[in-house]
């Protein structure tokens, strides 16, 4: 191919793909595909075992990763790396378990597997010291930088009521599957920091949403983009001082995990296990009302494993 | 050695020196350890001599291993060690090669122009201010050349080769912010850059011979070093090929003398002498003339106890009002001191030591560390400060201090680091969002290492910033990530003299056992 030529196309490509989200299809399409799906459980709750056992048992439950991976699919990992912290004072996701996730899902076929965050602090440090840079890369996958802009691409939210706009991280566009690994932690702004919030760092300007209404912010990104796999890491739970932490004394080991597709029941249940009312979690209920998913936990399929003794 | 080897030595050497200088202050991606500096540094002149009276340690010798180097061979410094003289080297280099300068000939040392200007420097450097020093060293302008201009260039080479390859879905390389640089920053060293490249392309090293205060000073030993270059007159043709090939101008063919306070050592002269009538030797041992004394040394001795007397209580008053004339409330939200960066003990003690070369600028990794415009004064200019408006200082990290080389940013173990108190947070409570829109933020809490911003209940489930300023540290992170802007909510104000922090304190978190799940 010609350099103009490739230019020329690249531009065509650009400004098509770009209409088409412009026009919220994005995740029309995502859903469409992921219509045939049919889960056991609208979701599962595992406590007791370590992280790794935990999504083992927990992912086998709803038919294994082979329900969300397809062969010869590209994934996207979203775990929270936003700080340059040891994984012992949980303000990062389980280094672990990432690595866990990504094993499954070379397994289950996929082709490229790239985990990325777009870090709070400075991002190599963030990377390294969190351990999942390097637990990560062992199994298979390309760690990918959320600091640079040139990644990000803009999109708008036609649903959105605060958030119009976003820059949207190309991975997140352009991935098969995405699959949101939080951490489960304590908040200063949004109270908890779970699914919904983790998805912040998967856009370039966070500035906007803290002073826009940060509650309907997030809750108007997760209307627009949901994960078609959300697995909330709390086996330490940062309970205090978040969700940065100030020492190891902030951290408590709680030992759960929860794996489903609705980001909003999700969202409820760690609440829940964190130990305070879901609806002192305002994102939980505006984004309840966009039609993110649904806080009514009570009649959900949930499968409760409980390991060790 | 023979006489025909000293070239290509000084040139190999000059290489390796320009590599690892160069290199230390491009490296974007943290691959060179912040110890190599202090090896890599070691003779630079200025930075030496301003760690020296810091810290008169064994490490800060360097200066001294220069003069006994310059008093035995002459001004090796200016051609194989100083980054400056040899970037002019290969600018010469180069223009030679486009036929910019077909040859030198040899012209008058300007002693009207390099005395005064190394009199100036002194008598400033002495009444406390580095100003000039800083305007003029040649390894700091070379620093910032590099840092300010040069990494910028490379950054945006990687971020286009990193554009490149993402097309093809590859993202080993990823791309760099470049929105930090402004015309304040880059002002003074592309100043420097143009200059020094406009005089090595047209007139060779006559920066090094006019300019340069750590050339002149240099210059004064080369005179009387042990090794000069000097000319047999028995053997000497006059053919005149040492004095085109000699860009410091210093060669007089007509006279057969050679102006070693002028010579930088290259001894491009020797290498393209036919007769062999040019030699690097002890002058004794010369066959050739011995140059008459030059009259202009004791001028320039007497010139200076003139100028060092009759300028030296001036320059202590002017500096005197400088001080005084702190823009303090000129500045947005009413900041009293500049952040200087963890490590500096204090405004003056920064102040009075920073020569701006701006490695540390170089290898911060956050870019927290920025050069400053006016915020140290006018005197201070370009001395680098914290810039919260841009990052916040890594909680963990202490390179700024390990690498600076004259002891203007103290090394700083992580713990010390830690509770080093840089300056003190303030928070406008009227200025913040929970305040006026009632809607949640905390950035600035979320991204405070040590709580000294925390959220605290508000109305209803809002919460708001509440500030300990005997735990804050002066990082930053709240001035940075508070979204109100320009001028932020929640601020950092300089501690003219940093303190220690208290640590914060850690209490014991009470935890119910869950036996079931709560849903």
């Amino acid at each position: 191919m010609k350099r103009r030529d490739f230019i020329r196309n690249s531009i065509g490509f650009g400004v098509l793909s770009g209409a088409a989200l412009s026009m919220g299809r994005l995740d029309e399409v995502m859903a469409a595909e992921n219509a045939a799906l049919q889960l056991p459980y609208d979701f599962v709750a595992i406590k007791g075992g370590e992280a790794v056992e935990m999504f083992d048992k927990g992912i086998a439950s709803l038919g294994g990763m082979k329900q969300f991976v397809k062969p010869n699919q590209t994934v996207v990992i979203k775990p929270n790396i936003g700080w340059d912290s040891a994984p012992e004072r949980a303000a990062n996701t389980n280094p672990q378990l990432v690595a866990r996730i990504i094993e499954q899902c070379k397994m289950a076929g996929a082709k490229t597997v790239y985990v990325f965050d777009n870090s709070c602090a400075e991002e190599s440090r963030c990377y390294k010291i969190s351990g999942i840079e390097a637990a990560a890369k062992s199994a298979g996958a390309t760690m990918v930088s959320g600091k640079s802009a040139g990644y990000y691409q803009a999109v708008t939210l036609p649903n959105g009521k605060r958030l119009k706009n976003a820059k949207v991280h190309e991975l997140i566009l352009e991935s098969d599957v995405f699959i949101n690994v939080p951490v489960l932690k304590n908040h200063g702004g949004s109270t908890l920091s779970v699914c919904m919030k983790n998805l912040m760092g998967v856009v370039w300007d966070r500035e906007y949403w803290h002073s826009n209404d940060l509650h309907q912010c997030i809750a108007d990104f997760a209307a627009y983009r949901k994960p078609d796999l959300n697995i909330v890491d709390a086996f330490r739970v940062l309970k205090r001082n978040g969700p940065r932490g100030v020492s190891v004394a902030d951290v408590v080991t709680m030992k759960y995990q929860l794996i489903g597709k609705d980001i909003v029941a999700l969202d409820t249940a760690s609440a829940k296990v964190f130990g305070i009312d879901p609806k002192q979690v305002k994102h939980i209920g505006l984004a309840e009302q966009l039609g993110a998913g649904s806080s009514n936990i009570e009649t959900m399929k949930v499968n409760r494993i409980t390991m060790g003794a | 050695m023979r006489q025909k080897d000293l070239k290509i030595s000084r040139v190999i050497i000059s290489i390796i020196f320009l590599l690892f200088v160069a290199a230390l202050f491009v490296d974007f991606r943290e691959l060179i350890p912040t110890v190599w500096a202090d090896w890599i540094l070691f003779p630079q002149f200025v930075p030496s001599l301003v760690r020296f009276v810091t810290i008169p340690a064994l490490a800060a010798t360097g200066f001294f291993v220069i003069l006994i180097l310059t008093a035995l061979f002459g001004r090796v410094y200016c051609s194989a060690i100083c980054p400056l003289g040899i970037l002019q080297d290969v600018v010469a280099w180069i223009s030679k090669n486009l036929g910019l300068i077909k040859r030198y000939k040899f012209k008058k040392a300007l002693n009207y122009l390099r005395y005064p200007v190394l009199v100036i420097t002194v008598i400033t450097l002495i009444s406390g201010s580095l100003f000039l020093v800083n305007l003029l060293d040649p390894y700091s302008s070379f620093g910032r050349i590099f840092s300010d201009i040069i990494r910028p260039g490379i950054i945006a080479g990687n971020n286009g080769l990193a554009g490149l390859l993402e097309r093809f879905d590859h993202y080993g390389l990823y791309r760099l912010n470049l929105e930090l640089i402004t015309w304040r920053t880059v002002l003074i060293p592309a100043i420097t850059l143009a200059l020094v490249v406009w005089l090595s392309l047209f007139f060779g090293r006559l920066y090094c011979n006019t300019i340069c205060p750590v050339g002149t000073v240099l210059g004064l030993l080369s005179r009387v070093s042990l090794f000069r270059i000097s000319m047999n007159a028995d053997t000497c043709t006059r053919c005149g090929k040492c004095s085109f090939a000699c860009k410091s101008n210093c060669i007089n063919v007509k006279t057969l003398q050679v102006d070693t306070s002028r010579c930088v050592a290259c001894y491009n002269c020797i290498s393209v002498c036919p007769e062999k009538s040019i030699q690097y030797a002890r002058p004794f041992n010369r066959s050739g003339n011995r140059a008459v004394t030059d009259t202009s040394k004791r001028e320039f001795i007497g010139k200076t106890v003139l100028y060092v007397t009759a300028l030296a209580g001036f320059s202590r008053t002017v500096l005197g009002q400088e001080e005084k004339e702190r823009p303090a409330g000129k500045i947005p939200n009413k900041k009293n001191y500049p952040v200087s960066p963890p490590g500096s003990v204090s405004l003056v003690h920064f102040k009075d030591r920073c020569t701006a070369c701006h490695l540390c600028v170089s290898v911060c990794p956050t870019h927290v560390l920025q050069p400053s415009f006016l915020e140290y004064g006018l005197l201070g200019m370009s001395q680098p400060h914290m810039n919260y408006s841009v990052e916040y200082c890594n909680f963990e990290c202490t390179k700024c201090g390990e690498v600076c080389p004259t002891g203007a940013i103290l090394p700083l173990t992580v713990e010390d680091k830690k509770l080093e108190q840089t300056g003190k947070v303030n928070f406008i409570k009227e200025k913040c969002i929970v305040f006026t829109d009632n809607t949640s933020c905390g950035a600035c809490s979320e991204h405070c290492p040590t709580q000294a911003v925390k959220m605290v209940p508000y109305k209803g489930n809002l919460t708001i910033p509440e500030t300990d300023t005997e735990i804050c540290i002066g990082c930053g992170a709240c001035e940075f990530a508070c979204p109100v802007k320009p001028h932020t909510s929640i601020f950092v104000d300089g501690n003219a003299v940093h303190q220690v922090a208290k640590a914060p304190k850690i209490e014991e978190l009470k935890v119910e056992e869950q036996e079931e799940f709560p849903f």
